[in-house]
């Protein structure tokens, strides 16, 4: 099933920074720096990073929230073949929405406290015609038990629910249309740890049975490694490894992948992973530092570090990794925590 | 900000959950608004002194024994009558006297000689709502007694008379002008905030320039433009329309800043990924939301042109007479002789005073019904 | 108290090492706690009966989710809870250095409770910016509560401060006391707090969630100085958190909430290995593990945490135990019954006497 759905390229979003009487831009932040990214039908591709790495513009511009400034992003529409998102007028924005969806990261926030229920799931249709009267009715009923939810909560509002069950309303609003993509912006980070499960199961059941693919947007790593197909990691706009998540996160093929995977506490006290612990902080994308931008925090820097940027190379079977060194180093993957220990 | 759960405390998770079935699940937003409103006395015992005062104006001939215009020179600057009992409520009657040594007329009570109170009895003609015509008000005495509760001003008028025909003209003044600036601020607010860029840019300056000017002096200048042989009811709209234009700016600052905080909400991008065109968004997500908001600053933006009406006419430039308002009666006691010597002239400064503090605490309670976490 | 170490230059001192060996007590004794908030909605029982001890020189974790109480408890020991919430029962017991204060006994406003707080126990909070004046220097902010319980000398209370700064890793530690937080990233800005917690050498530690806000480098960084902290200085830390990790990763011992009670607590080696209670071993099934059983579903724990406003009669967690048992868990609070040395459980299942089937605990 590798037939590409979305085909980013040379993805840029640059924020101006303003200043003065005027606010004329005085600078730049270079949020997003050239992102290349495929996700395939029925697949989820996950787009890791610390905060700050542009993992959530990336996706925001994806889905046209954020205008990009430069690159290409290709939408394999199912009927009307390859579209140019960067560049699309509203009309073709229009035809794309129903099958490019996105669910954000705060259950809260994301859902307009004064609609009830079944008029936020019901606004995709709405807006787009696709159902009216009974009928409409009759798929709000059906996406809310898709969702796990009763149909008698279609009348509440948003402040009598849960997180999660707010986050399964999101859920239920990004399915309405029948989406191909959804991109998950965090969708499961501001959860409760046994919500959390639910919803990444939801997620996964949704996609067996409908195919859905989707952008998820993470800075969980072992969430990512339970939902996940492949893995793209992002460092200060740009992307330094991806590839296949058994594959990256058993043996990265990039530093800083391997000091993020060493720093996750893991849920078993006798795998004491004493990570490899980086020193000092993402830099600002304000202000990025010269050739690989891991090269200050890299324990593995050499001079050519700080005055090359390495290109992302093909380094073996869908893997890529932007190290001058990729080849060379002998990084450590992730230790597998027993799971779940025994006994349990 | 949208509602958000409680942040008070760890032990609240974020909501009930649905399955309490609790009866506030189906409960719209506007109605949980309306509990916490409630549940705010101080705000509710203040709306509840406003509904009074407002049914005082629109009642004002039924209430007042006499009419607000009646000059009477027997009466010039008579003090309240004094109320007696007397198998029933009535008043004492007044004798006028001559001072002789400063020449001016002081009057005496006389409770001895009582006269009764007479309720829903015959007095002026007036029409009730403006279209029912009736002689029928709520206390009267016999003739050639007058019921002066609150005394008389210079000219010998009933100030209670003069008080409730005032506030006719002061509480509106501020709803209308207030009415007029909302309607402008939230539509320059709202394009401000939801369009951003240059046209934010410009509207920002814009705004910034209008609120840099001395507001006092400005009304004075436009106020001074009006001219003198205007109806009353002409200048009445005159003035409350230059009360707006000035007090919209603030008003559109406050409602920019909301609706750029839910512009750039994530259910605002829901709608947008769901394909919402702009309208849409701004009508059916960005105005709802903002409108308790609105409706909040409005009402505390109300008091600010009650006292601008009653500074501009207590300044001769704003309600002149014959026309009545709280500010033209506040006119009547400008010196600090007059208020010794007449101190009930004041009792219309009372009123300002009563009925901005009201407003204010609504519009308290409600920005706090609105915003329990902001 | 905290003038006996005035004189002592090491903030960490070594002294303290010494002693601890002579006094095995714990720091922290937490006895029949409980917090209500009386609310609009009625009456929310924060807290019902929370009890355990913190050890001396180990990490104590409390670890569970959100509404469980974990955050209360911590703020009940410095009696800082929001109103209007209040200890309405049990009592505190801090053992100091140099003497023993019953902190349910104190006033949360009364002059000792005050120097109590920061002198004895400091606490770091989630969001250090909010704990931080965004108008002082961080240097200044830190000599400032070494002022009001240390020195009065203003250039020895700034060196203090430089001091701290370089213990808690901050690189360039001058250049950081003369900066303001906002200047500071946020794992920086965490440092300072801490620094300024341990400024006054404080007897307890109490960490609420102090890395959740933070990357995972970031927050590799920090539990690293705390294990140092816990491990040089012997400090004794209270931690409260969400994540199963930092639990694994960080604590000696172990505290396992659910709406306000305490279900299960053991050494982090029981708690992973040796689980007890279904809510504890529901847990642990249901959180992601790397390198775990990719695309098999999670187990998850069904239904929602339950309405504090609502008193559930029984043991909290039976509306979505598994294992409940229908006339017992639903009436009655289990009584904590031993489960191993220093490993107890507050679960029906486990009271051998009452039900006389012990061995049902094993098919759990």
């Amino acid at each position: 099933m590798n037939e590409p759905l979305l085909e980013v390229a040379g993805l840029r979003k640059y924020f101006p920074v303003r200043g003065g009487f005027l606010r004329r831009p005085v600078g730049e932040i270079k949020a997003v720096d050239g992102v290349d990214l495929t996700v395939n039908r029925g697949e989820t591709v996950a787009l890791v990073g610390e905060s700050g790495c542009g993992k959530s513009t990336t996706g925001r511009t994806i889905v046209r929230l954020e205008e990009p400034t430069a690159g290409e992003v290709v939408f394999h529409h199912p009927e009307r073949g390859p579209l140019h998102l960067e560049s699309a007028n509203s009309r073709t924005l229009r035809a794309v929405r129903p099958h490019l969806q996105m669910i954000f990261q705060d259950p809260f926030a994301s859902l307009d406290s004064r609609m009830t229920v079944s008029s936020i799931i019901a606004e995709p249709l709405v807006i787009n015609k696709t159902a009216t009267g009974q009928r409409l009715k009759d798929r709000v009923a059906e996406l809310l038990s898709l969702v796990g939810l009763r149909p008698e909560h279609a009348n509440r509002y948003p402040h009598a629910f849960s997180g999660g069950q707010r986050q399964r309303i999101g859920i239920a609003r990004a399915i309405a249309l029948n989406p191909d993509l959804i991109v998950c912006d965090e969708a499961v980070s501001a959860l409760d740890l046994s919500v959390q499960a639910q919803i990444l199961n939801l997620l996964e059941e949704l996609q067996r049975r409908l195919g859905i693919a989707y952008l998820f947007i993470s800075h969980d790593l072992s969430a990512v490694d339970h939902i996940a197909d492949r893995v793209v990691v992002m460092y200060v706009g740009q992307i330094v490894e991806s590839g296949p998540v058994e594959q990256l996160y058993n043996a990265p093929k990039h530093p800083y992948t391997e000091a993020l995977l060493a720093a996750v506490p893991q849920p078993d006290p006798r795998v004491r992973t004493r990570p490899k612990i980086l020193t000092g902080d993402v830099p600002s994308p304000a202000n990025p530092p010269s050739g690989c931008t891991f090269h200050p925090r890299c324990p593995y820097a050499q001079p050519i570090c700080a005055a090359e940027t390495p290109p992302l190379l093909q380094v073996g079977e869908g893997r890529a990794s932007a190290c001058h060194f990729a080849d060379t180093l002998p990084l450590t993957g992730a230790v597998a925590a027993m799971s779940p220990p025994a006994g349990l | 900000m949208t509602t958000t759960p409680a942040p008070v405390i760890e032990t609240s998770p974020p909501s009930a959950p649905a399955d309490a079935g609790s009866g506030a699940a189906t409960l719209p937003q506007w109605r949980l608004m309306a509990r916490r409103f409630r549940k705010n006395r101080l705000a509710v015992a203040s709306a509840i002194v406003l509904v009074v005062l407002y049914a005082c104006a629109i009642l004002a001939p039924f209430l007042s024994p006499n009419s607000y215009d009646q000059q009477d020179a027997d009466l010039k600057n008579a003090s309240p009558t004094s109320i007696t009992w007397s198998g029933g409520p009535a008043i004492c009657s007044r004798q006028q006297q001559l001072d002789t040594e400063t020449f001016s007329y002081k009057y005496r009570s006389d409770c001895g000689q009582s006269v009764p109170l007479r309720f829903f009895g015959e007095g002026y003609h007036y029409k009730l709502f403006g279209l029912i015509p009736t002689n029928r008000h709520l206390v009267t005495v016999d003739k050639p007694n007058t019921l002066l509760l609150w005394g008389a001003d210079s000219a010998g008028r009933d100030v209670f008379a003069r008080s409730m025909q005032g506030a006719r003209v002061s509480l509106t003044i501020g709803l209308l002008g207030v009415a007029v600036g909302t309607f402008l601020g939230a539509t320059v607010g709202t394009i401000s905030g939801y369009f951003r860029g240059a046209v934010d840019t410009v509207l920002q300056r814009f705004i910034e320039l209008l609120t840099s000017l001395p507001t006092l002096p400005l009304w004075l200048a436009l106020a001074a433009i009006l001219p003198q042989d205007m109806s009353v009811t002409g200048r009445y709209f005159l003035i409350t329309l230059i009360l707006s234009l000035v007090g919209w700016a603030g008003l559109a600052r406050q409602i920019r800043g909301k609706v750029m905080s839910y512009a750039a909400s994530d259910y605002v991008a829901a709608a947008r990924i769901a394909g919402s065109s702009s309208a849409r968004i701004v009508f059916r997500h960005l105005i709802p939301n903002a409108s308790s908001h609105i409706v909040a600053t409005a009402m505390l933006a109300v008091p600010a042109t009650i006292i601008s009406e009653t500074s501009l006419s207590f300044l001769g430039v704003g309600m002149l007479p014959p026309a009545v308002s709280w500010g033209v009666l506040l006119s009547d006691a400008q010196s600090v002789s007059t208020v010794q010597q007449y101190p009930w002239l004041l009792i219309p400064a009372a009123l300002v005073v009563i009925a901005v503090i009201c407003f204010q605490l609504i519009g308290d309670g409600l920005r706090d019904a609105v915003d329990p976490y902001g | 108290m905290s003038q006996l170490y005035a004189a002592g230059d090491d903030v960490h001192a070594t002294a303290r090492h010494e002693e601890s060996h002579l006094d095995s007590s714990p720091v922290l004794s937490v006895c029949d706690l409980e917090v209500q908030f009386p609310t609009p909605l009625g009456l929310v029982r924060a807290l019902n009966g929370v009890t355990f001890d913190v050890p001396r020189g180990k990490v104590l974790g409390i670890v569970g989710e959100s509404g469980c109480g974990k955050s209360v408890t911590a703020r009940a020991v410095l009696q800082i809870i929001e109103k209007p919430g209040r200890i309405t029962g049990g009592s505190i017991t801090l053992r100091g250095e140099s003497e023993t204060t019953e902190i349910t006994g104190l006033g949360p406003d009364s002059k000792r409770m005050r120097a109590l707080r920061g002198s004895e126990i400091a606490m770091i909070f989630q969001e250090p910016m909010s704990s931080l004046n965004p108008v002082y220097t961080i240097g200044a902010q830190i000599a400032e509560a070494v002022l009001i319980h240390q020195t009065p000398d203003r250039d020895e209370a700034l060196r203090r401060a430089v001091d701290m700064l370089r213990q808690v890793g901050m690189p360039h530690p001058e250049a950081a006391a003369a900066s303001y937080p906002h200047q500071l990233s946020g794992g920086m800005r965490q440092r300072a707090m801490i620094a300024m917690a341990l400024s006054c050498n404080p007897t307890l530690l109490i960490a609420d969630e102090p890395t959740t806000a933070l990357d995972v480098t970031t927050e590799a960084q920090i539990l690293e100085l705390i294990r140092n902290l816990r491990d040089r200085a012997g400090m004794s830390i209270m931690f409260i958190t969400h994540s199963m990790g930092v639990v694994a990763q960080l604590c000696d011992e172990v505290i396992v909430m659910y709406l306000g009670r305490i279900v299960e607590r053991g050494s982090v080696d029981d708690l992973f290995y040796d689980a007890k209670h279904p809510y504890t071993r529901a847990l642990l099934r249901s959180i992601p593990r790397i390198g775990g059983n990719r695309k098999a579903p999670l187990e998850v724990i069904e239904g929602s945490v339950p309405d504090p406003h609502h008193r559930l009669a029984g043991c909290p967690f039976h509306p979505g135990c598994p294992k409940a048992i229908p006339g017992r868990c639903d009436t009655t609070v289990p009584a904590p019954s031993t489960a191993g040395p220093g490993h107890t459980v507050q679960c029906h299942l486990y009271q051998a006497d009452e039900i006389g089937h012990p061995e049902r605990a094993e098919n759990v």
